[in-house]
C-alpha cells in the first residue's frame, strides 16, 4: 500500500461528482465508510483503484477521487483480478451490489476467492435490484412481491457470509451502512489484509425494499469469544438464524495470488531472450 | 528425377502413433533442407476416433497441403480401406503387412509391404513399430538416416535407454526397406546437398504466440478451447520469464474483463478463444471499446455454429468480428494468411491496439493454428512498436482522460500516476470520465471513437504487410480473399498463368480498417472478382459488394462467391478451376450479348 506523509481529509477524497443515490440510501454510508478508511491508512489516492460493475452501488467510483473503473454488469472480479496483477502496488477495491455478486456475477466469486486475489470486495447488500426500480434478487426474501414477482418469489435467499467462507476466502467480514465508524474498521483491515477480503454490507434500500428496522433489530457483533482463525465456527455462526452477526468472521494469512504469481516467476528462472525461444524452433 | 514435391498421408485411428510418425517424418524432412507443410484432422474423442495426419514436402516453399495423395501409409486394415480411394493412380502405398491385406485395387498402386510388427517384435521391442515404420519411410523415399538420428535424438536424447532402443527400430526398418524393396519408387525426394537456409519449423499458434511476446504482451488470460488451447500453453510458459502473468480463467467472460483490467493498469494484454469463447466476450469488447483501453483477442475460428465442429475449419466469424455487440463498438480486425505471417500480423495487432486504445480481433483458424510450416526466422531486429500516447497530467483535478482530439486518440495514464485519476467507464461520458448522456456528447464522443479507425485507416496502409496485392495487374478476373486460403490461393494462381490465364489478387491482412483506396482500385479494372470463402454466406464477398457498390456498379464488375463449407481448407484445384470456368464464361459472353451474368449469382439469405 503506498501511503503519504500526512493523511488527506476524507472532503478531499471526495470527487466533484454527485452521489446519484437517494437520500437515505445506505450507499452513502458504505462511501463515508470507504472514504473514511483510506483516509485514516493515509493511502496515496494515486495507487488506489476502485472497480465495480452495474447498479445502484456501481456508480461508486465517480465519487471518490482515486483511478475507477465502471465496467460491465457481474464482471468487477475478474476486472480486479486483471489490475491488481498488472501492477500489485496498487490497492484495488471491487464494489458492487448483491445482483453484481450474486446473480450475474456469481461465477466468479469462488475463483477470486480460491486465487485469493490481494483485492477488497465490498458488497452493498440491498436485497433489491434498485437500478431497475425493484426486482427482487438473490437476497430477497423467500415470498417478496414486487412487480416481477406479483404472487411472492419463490427461490430461497443466499447467505453470502456462509458461501463465501466455504469458498475458502482469507478474509470474510459482515457490516452495516448505518454503523459507518465500525464498517471503516472493518474496511481498514480489509485493505490491510493481503489476499481476498470479502465484506458483506447490509446497504438497504429506502424507495423499494426498506430495511432499517429490521435490521436495526437483527444485527448483533460477533460474540467476543469467536477465534476469526476458525473457520468451522465462522461457518456456525454464519449460520445462525434470527440473527446477522457483524465483525470479522474469519482472517487467515496464506499467500496471495500475486505473490504465488511471482513465485512462478521464479520457477520460470533464466534470462530471457526471444532469439533463444526462436530457436527451439529452428530445424 | 525426384518428384520433389509429394504428399503424404497416413490415416487411422487415434492413439495409434499416427500423429508421432507424421511429426517425426517431417521434422526429418525439414531438418533434411526440404520444406513441409501439414495439414491434420483431429478425432472428437480425446482416445481413439479416426485422425489424418498429411504432410506436403518439397523443395521449395510450399503454400497448402496440395490437391492429391501421391503416398499413402497404413499402420492397419482400416487406415489402408479408409484412404486408399483418394491415392493416385500409380501411388505408393507403405504398410505393415503384418496387419494389412491390400485389397484387388492395390493393383493401381506400387506396394511397398514392410512386417513393422514381425520387425518390432523380433527385437523384443513391440512400443518401436512406428519407429520401424520411419525407417522404412525414409529409405524409400529418400531421406537420410543420419538426419533421422539427429531428429529421434533431439525429441528423445533426455531418455538415454529408450533413445537407444528407438535408433535400433529405426534402423531396422531402414535396412528391410534397402535389402527388400530395390525398385525406385515413383515418388521420392532428393534433399538439397548443401545451402539450405535456415528455417523455423512451427505452427501457426506457436507463430501467434512469440509475435505476442515481441509485441510487448505481459499479461494473458483465457479458457481452454479447441483449438486454440496450445496457445495458452505456449505463453504459460514464457510470460513469468519476462515477468509477465498468465491466468487460467473461470470463462471467456471472466478472461477478457481480466485483460481489460491488466491492460488499464498498464500491461499490453490479450486472450485467445474460439468462435463459441468469442460470441461470450462480446459484452466486454464493447467495454474495450467504450473505455478505450487497449486488448488484442485471437479468434482461432472453427466450423459450425454453436458447438459446431470443433476440430474443423473455417472462416465463419468474420461477420462477428466485424459487427457483433450492442450498438456500434469500433474495433480493428486482422486476419494473418500463413505461419510465418502470424507472427508479424500479432505485432501489428498489439500496435494497432496500444496506439488507438481499442479492441483488435485476430482471426486464425483451425487449419492454420495447428500446422506445421517451414519459414524463414523472424526479423526480430526489424520489430518495431507503436506505444500508448501517454498523458502528463498537471495538478489538482483537471485530467481530461478522454479529451476530444483530431486524431480521436486521447492521451492516457497509468494508474499509480499522480494527478492522472480517471474513471474508465462503460457509461456515456464526457471528457474527464464522467457519466453524461446528453445529446451533444453522446454524438462527439461516438464521433470521436470512430475518429479512431480513420486516424488507423490513413496510417495502417503504409504497413507493406497490411495487404498483399500480386498477379497480372491488368487481368480481366480478381481474387480477394482473407485468412488462411491465401496459401492454395497463389497456388492456384502460378499453375493458372502456366496455362496461360491471367488473374490478380489481393488479400487485406488488417481487414477492418478496410484497405478502401487499395480495394476500389482493384476491382475498378476487372471484369470479375471471384471472392472463395470457407463460409456458406460469403462474408467478405457481402461486405465488398455492400461497400463498393458503386465501384462495382459503375464498372459493371461481377462479384462471385467461391464458397466452401465442408469443415476443410481450400484445395489450389478448387480455386483453379474457378479462374478457368470464369475465364471461359467471359469468353463465351464476349461473343453473345455483353450484359449476360458469368457463372451464378452469389446465394443470398
Amino acid at each position: 500500500m503506498r501511503t503519504l506523509p500526512e493523511p488527506i481529509a476524507v472532503r478531499e477524497l471526495k470527487s466533484d461528482v454527485k452521489p446519484i443515490w437517494c437520500a437515505g440510501c445506505g450507499d452513502y454510508g458504505v462511501l463515508n465508510a470507504v472514504l473514511k478508511a483510506l483516509s485514516d491508512l493515509r493511502t496515496d489516492p494515486a495507487s488506489v483503484v476502485i472497480a465495480s460493475g452495474i447498479g445502484c452501488s456501481g456508480r461508486f467510483p465517480a465519487f471518490v477521487s482515486t483511478y475507477g473503473f465502471h465496467g460491465v454488469h457481474g464482471r468487477v472480479l475478474p476486472l480486479a483480478t486483471g489490475i491488481k496483477l498488472a501492477n500489485p502496488e496498487l490497492t484495488v477495491l471491487a464494489v458492487g451490489g448483491d445482483g453484481d455478486a450474486f446473480s450475474i456475477g456469481a461465477g466468479h466469486l469462488p475463483h477470486a476467492a480460491r486465487r485469493n486475489v490481494d483485492i477488497t470486495y465490498i458488497v452493498m447488500d440491498n436485497e433489491i435490484y434498485g437500478l431497475t426500480k425493484g426486482q427482487p434478487s438473490p437476497t430477497s426474501p423467500l415470498g417478496m412481491k414486487r412487480k416481477a414477482s406479483p404472487y411472492g418469489t419463490t427461490d430461497e435467499p443466499i447467505n453470502s457470509v456462509a458461501m463465501v467462507l466455504c469458498y475458502g476466502a482469507s478474509f470474510v467480514a459482515r457490516g452495516f451502512s448505518s454503523r459507518p465508524r465500525e464498517l471503516a474498521e472493518i474496511v481498514k483491515r480489509g485493505l490491510q489484509h493481503e489476499g481476498f477480503s470479502y465484506i458483506e454490507v447490509i446497504s438497504p434500500c429506502v424507495t423499494f425494499h426498506d430495511t432499517y428496522g429490521l435490521y436495526k433489530e437483527l444485527t448483533t457483533p460477533l460474540p467476543e469469544s469467536h477465534d476469526p482463525s476458525d473457520r468451522t465456527a465462522a461457518v456456525m455462526l454464519a449460520l445462525e438464524t434470527g440473527v446477522k452477526h457483524l465483525g470479522v468472521f474469519y482472517e487467515d494469512a496464506r499467500s496471495s495470488h500475486h505473490a504465488q504469481i511471482e513465485r512462478l516467476r521464479e520457477k520460470s528462472g533464466g534470462e530471457f531472450s526471444l532469439e533463444d525461444v526462436m530457436a527451439r524452433f529452428y530445424r | 528425377m525426384p518428384k520433389n514435391d509429394i504428399v503424404i498421408r497416413i490415416g487411422g485411428e487415434s492413439g495409434e502413433g499416427i500423429v508421432t510418425i507424421g511429426e517425426v517424418f517431417v521434422r526429418i524432412a525439414a531438418f533434411s533442407g526440404l520444406e513441409v507443410y501439414t495439414f491434420r484432422t483431429f478425432p472428437a474423442e480425446i482416445l481413439g476416433g479416426h485422425v489424418i495426419f498429411q504432410a506436403r514436402i518439397a523443395d521449395r516453399p510450399v503454400l497448402s497441403q496440395g490437391d492429391e495423395i501421391e503416398v499413402l501409409v497404413s499402420l492397419n486394415q482400416e487406415g489402408y480401406d479408409n484412404h486408399i480411394g483418394e491415392l493416385n493412380a500409380g501411388g505408393v502405398v507403405i504398410y505393415d503387412s503384418n496387419r494389412v491385406q491390400p485389397a484387388g485395387g492395390g493393383d493401381d498402386h506400387v506396394l511397398c509391404p514392410i512386417p513393422v510388427s514381425d520387425l518390432a517384435r523380433g527385437m523384443g521391442f513391440t512400443r518401436g513399430a512406428n519407429l520401424v515404420m520411419i525407417g522404412a519411410m525414409i529409405q524409400l523415399l529418400g531421406l537420410p538416416l543420419g538426419k533421422a538420428d539427429q531428429v529421434v535424438t533431439r525429441r528423445l536424447g533426455h531418455h538415454e535407454d529408450l533413445l537407444s532402443r528407438n535408433l535400433e527400430a529405426l534402423g531396422l526398418g531402414h535396412s528391410y526397406a534397402r535389402q527388400q524393396v530395390t525398385q525406385r519408387l515413383p515418388a521420392y525426394l532428393e534433399p538439397p546437398t548443401e545451402g539450405a537456409g535456415q528455417r523455423l519449423v512451427m505452427t501457426g499458434n506457436q507463430a501467434l504466440a512469440l509475435g505476442a511476446i515481441a509485441a510487448g504482451c505481459r499479461f494473458f488470460a483465457g479458457y481452454p478451447i479447441t483449438p486454440a488451447t496450445d496457445l495458452m500453453e505456449f505463453l504459460a510458459k514464457e510470460l513469468p520469464r519476462v515477468n509477465g502473468a498468465l491466468v487460467q480463467a473461470e470463462d471467456e467472460i471472466a478472461a477478457i474483463n481480466m485483460i481489460i483490467g491488466a491492460s488499464f493498469a498498464g500491461a499490453p494484454a490479450m486472450t485467445a478463444t474460439s468462435g463459441p469463447g468469442l460470441a461470450l466476450m462480446i459484452e466486454a469488447l464493447g467495454l474495450s471499446s467504450m473505455a478505450e483501453i487497449p486488448i488484442v483477442v485471437v479468434d482461432v475460428q472453427r466450423a459450425g455454429p454453436s458447438t459446431g465442429m470443433p476440430t474443423k475449419t473455417a472462416q465463419g466469424d468474420l461477420y462477428l468480428s466485424f459487427y457483433a455487440g450492442n450498438d456500434e463498438p469500433p474495433r480493428f480486425v486482422i486476419a494473418p494468411s500463413s505461419v510465418e505471417d502470424c507472427f508479424y500480423q500479432m505485432i501489428n495487432a498489439f500496435n494497432m491496439a496500444e496506439s488507438y486504445q481499442m479492441p483488435v480481433i485476430v482471426l486464425s483458424d483451425q487449419a492454420l493454428a495447428p500446422r506445421v510450416e517451414t519459414c524463414p526466422p523472424f526479423a526480430l531486429d526489424q520489430v518495431r512498436l507503436w506505444k500508448r500516447q501517454m498523458a502528463e497530467p498537471g495538478a489538482g483535478n483537471s485530467f481530461e482522460r478522454y479529451s476530444v482530439t483530431r486524431t480521436g486518440v486521447s492521451p492516457m495514464t497509468t494508474p499509480g500516476t499522480g494527478g492522472g485519476q480517471y474513471i474508465a467507464e462503460g457509461l456515456e461520458h464526457d471528457e474527464k470520465g464522467n457519466p453524461d448522456d446528453s445529446p451533444q456528447m453522446h454524438e462527439t464522443m461516438t464521433e470521436k471513437r470512430w475518429r479512431k479507425v480513420d486516424s488507423a485507416r490513413h496510417d495502417v496502409f503504409s504497413l507493406d504487410n497490411a495487404v498483399e496485392e500480386w498477379g497480372d495487374r491488368d487481368a480481366a478476373i480478381g481474387i480477394i480473399g482473407w485468412g488462411s486460403s491465401l496459401g492454395p490461393v497463389k497456388e492456384a494462381i502460378v499453375r493458372a498463368q502456366a496455362a496461360g490465364y491471367r488473374v490478380a489478387a489481393l488479400f487485406p491482412k488488417i481487414l477492418f480498417p478496410m484497405p478502401d483506396v487499395r480495394i476500389s482500385r482493384f476491382i475498378k479494372g476487372r471484369r470479375v472478382i471471384i471472392i472463395p470463402e470457407l463460409n456458406m454466406l460469403g462474408q467478405l464477398g457481402r461486405v465488398v459488394e455492400h461497400r463498393y457498390t458503386h465501384q462495382i456498379v459503375r464498372n459493371a464488375v461481377d462479384i462471385i462467391s467461391l464458397n466452401k463449407y465442408q469443415g476443410l481448407p481450400f484445395r489450389p484445384v478448387e480455386i483453379f478451376d474457378e479462374i478457368v470456368q470464369v475465364t471461359q464464361a467471359l469468353t463465351r459472353r464476349a461473343k453473345m450479348a455483353p450484359a449476360q451474368k458469368v457463372g451464378q449469382p452469389s446465394l443470398r439469405y
